[in-house]
């Protein structure tokens, strides 16, 4: 159903309602094997070629967990801040759809491994603090291609196709508690929330949490209320997969209910889905309720008691909380909090962190990754470490640049070359003869032509103006088509005007 | 008193996607409450002194190394299967769901 009456805005909604959010994250782990068995998680392998009797749900197979898993499990609860069970059960959760073999998902149920927890973030410069409920283990879904309808979806299709590779894949599900913050940054602490969690989920190294690969998914969940009031019934907002989506999305819900609310209508607690190409979400299934799950302990698999000695030990290997490792890095690298929040937002930290350890400036570094690079990745529609070029080749641009073999004119076009395939920056250069002209013979003829063409010119910076420099600067490069070193001209065009 | 109504079953019917005849939900809705009164009686016999267990073994932290194994061929895989297309499993048009 596509709401065809106009929505009010994003203003008028929250000057009457109040949004209250609750956000449930998926990450998918990377370990090398699924949850309960021994087969292969690598991405991209030949369809239901990664499957066994257990994660395809033979009779008499049996589940083992994956002790990395559970590692992993603890980590990022510690890392939230949560308590973590001295004693956990996993449960069956009861549900017939094609997407899990077994006709149930081993997930866990009134016993998660961590619990009550918390996790700062930032959004327009203030800290709010996220309540988290729980972080649970379970498991990934197969894979349904839907044969038949419009564009692959289920509606009106004829039938569909399962591949199970994926089915099986530990899942850590990150819950919130919900957030009442101020209406009107409630869209981006939303987003800021994501963003942090996508960051300490890397930094932990228990995955790469790239949505647009579906390693880290998000559940929007949003409802209204009047100020004071209780609070309203809620939607879940699904497939939102991009930290963008997540801040349209909830923009989207929050409108949408406030008109449905103000025209007397009631929300239906539904699954919605959201839509990137329109903006908008639409309504999936009335959403079964917790005991339609039927869940129930998990008789296959017995209880997971962490010793106290096993927490303390993996607590020891928290890395350094992203807000404090953010801090530390903007100081060291110079960057005003709006440059750091721009960096952190194109989830660009680590590869300009890879690139200044490689060798080049931080502001060099981010200038590439969020310009060139980042125009490049957004046309093609991939994230930045895919668009084509590496934290050594920007590197090795930034160095040539310190070297003076390259100017920033030139340094665009070599980023250029690769991102276009053309080779590593050397092999750019060479292929298109892009070295800066600084030799003193090519580059003085070039000054003199300059000189020569602008007496006027040429008078001032007799007379002392040195600012009338950049304009016979100006002549050479386009002279010498942009390859000619700026300063070196400039030197070369004082000595002669100014002996 | 039955300890399962016939509305029950019927919604457990309606979630297991099962389409049951209104005979059929009487036979059943019997035969559920049947098994749930023998289950029951366990009850009666569990002292005070005896912990709820959802498990027969005694133990705990049962884990596996985060080793791969080979895994079954797809043909094996999906010589098993009713229908199979394209490398994958192929099922009936799924109803009640837009995604």
């Amino acid at each position: 159903m596509t709401v065809t009456t106009a929505l009010p805005s994003f203003d008028e909604a929250i000057a009457t309602y109040e949004p209250v959010m609750g956000m449930e994250v998926h990450v998918e782990l990377g370990t090398a094997t699924k949850m309960f068995c021994g087969c292969s998680t690598t991405f991209g392998g030949e369809p239901n070629s990664q499957v066994c009797p257990v994660c395809l749900g033979l009779p008499g197979s049996l589940p083992v967990v994956n002790e990395i898993a559970v590692e992993s499990a603890i980590r990022i609860g510690l890392a939230l801040n949560c308590s973590i069970a001295e004693w956990c059960r996993f449960a069956r959760k009861n549900y017939f759809y094609p997407d899990m073999p077994k006709n149930f998902q081993t997930s866990q149920y009134d016993e998660p491994i961590a619990f009550d927890g918390y996790m700062d973030v930032v959004a327009d410069g203030v800290e709010y603090r996220i309540g988290i409920e729980r972080a649970h283990m379970e498991e990934d879904t197969g894979k349904s291609l839907h044969v038949g309808g419009a564009t692959g979806r289920i509606h009106g299709a004829s039938h569909s196709l399962l591949d199970y590779n994926r089915s099986g894949i530990p899942l850590i599900e990150i819950v919130t508690k919900p957030i009442e913050v101020p209406a009107e940054v409630a869209p981006a602490v939303a987003r800021a929330y994501v963003t942090e969690l996508r960051e300490l989920i890397r930094a932990l190294g228990v995955s790469e949490a790239r949505m647009e690969l579906g390693q880290l998914r998000c559940d929007a969940n949003v409802s209204l209320r009047l100020p004071g009031a209780a609070y309203g019934t809620r939607t879940e907002t699904k497939n939102v997969n991009s930290l963008r989506s997540v801040e349209r999305a909830v923009t989207y819900e929050i409108r949408r209910q406030a008109s449905v609310l103000s025209s007397g209508g009631t929300i239906v607690q539904e699954t919605r889905h959201w839509h990137e190409d329109t903006g908008e979400t639409t309504s999936g299934r009335v959403k079964e309720e917790a005991e339609d799950y039927r869940y129930f302990p998990e008789p296959d698999l017995v209880p997971i008691a962490p010793s106290r000695e096993w927490v303390d030990e993996l607590r020891a290997t928290l890395p350094e909380p992203p807000s404090v490792r953010r801090a530390r890095l903007q100081e060291a690298w110079g960057f005003t909090d709006l440059e750091m929040r721009d960096v952190v937002n194109a989830g660009a930290l680590s590869l300009v962190f890879d690139t200044v350890a490689a060798g080049a400036t931080a502001g060099g570094a981010k200038k590439w990754w969020l310009g060139e690079v980042a125009r490049v990745a957004n046309e093609r529609g991939v994230a930045l470490e895919d668009a084509g070029i590496s934290v050594a080749d920007v590197a090795r641009v930034e160095v040539l640049i310190g070297e003076g073999a390259l100017n920033d004119k030139l340094a665009r076009q070599v980023v250029e070359g690769v991102l276009a395939g053309e080779g590593t920056p050397d092999e750019v250069v060479a292929a298109r003869g892009l070295a800066v002209v600084s030799d003193d013979s090519a580059l003085g003829a070039a000054v003199d032509d300059a000189i020569a063409a602008q007496p006027d010119v040429a008078d001032k910076i007799r007379a002392g103006n040195l600012g009338a420099v950049g304009a016979l600067i100006g002549a050479i490069m386009k002279a010498t088509k942009g390859q000619a070193d700026a300063k070196r001209a400039r030197e070369l065009i004082l000595e002669r005007l100014q002996s | 008193m039955p300890s399962i109504s016939r509305e029950e079953v019927a919604h457990l019917a309606h979630l297991a996607r099962l389409d049951l005849a209104p005979d059929e939900l009487d036979h059943l809705a019997g035969q559920l409450d049947q098994i749930l009164g023998a289950v029951a009686q366990v009850t009666e016999v569990a002292a005070d002194d005896i912990p709820p267990t959802s498990h027969a073994l005694p133990l705990t932290n049962v884990f596996r190394a985060d080793e791969p194994r080979p895994c079954l061929t797809p043909e094996s895989v999906l010589a098993a299967a009713p229908a199979a297309e394209d490398g994958r499993f192929r099922v009936p048009q799924i109803l009640g769901e837009e995604q």
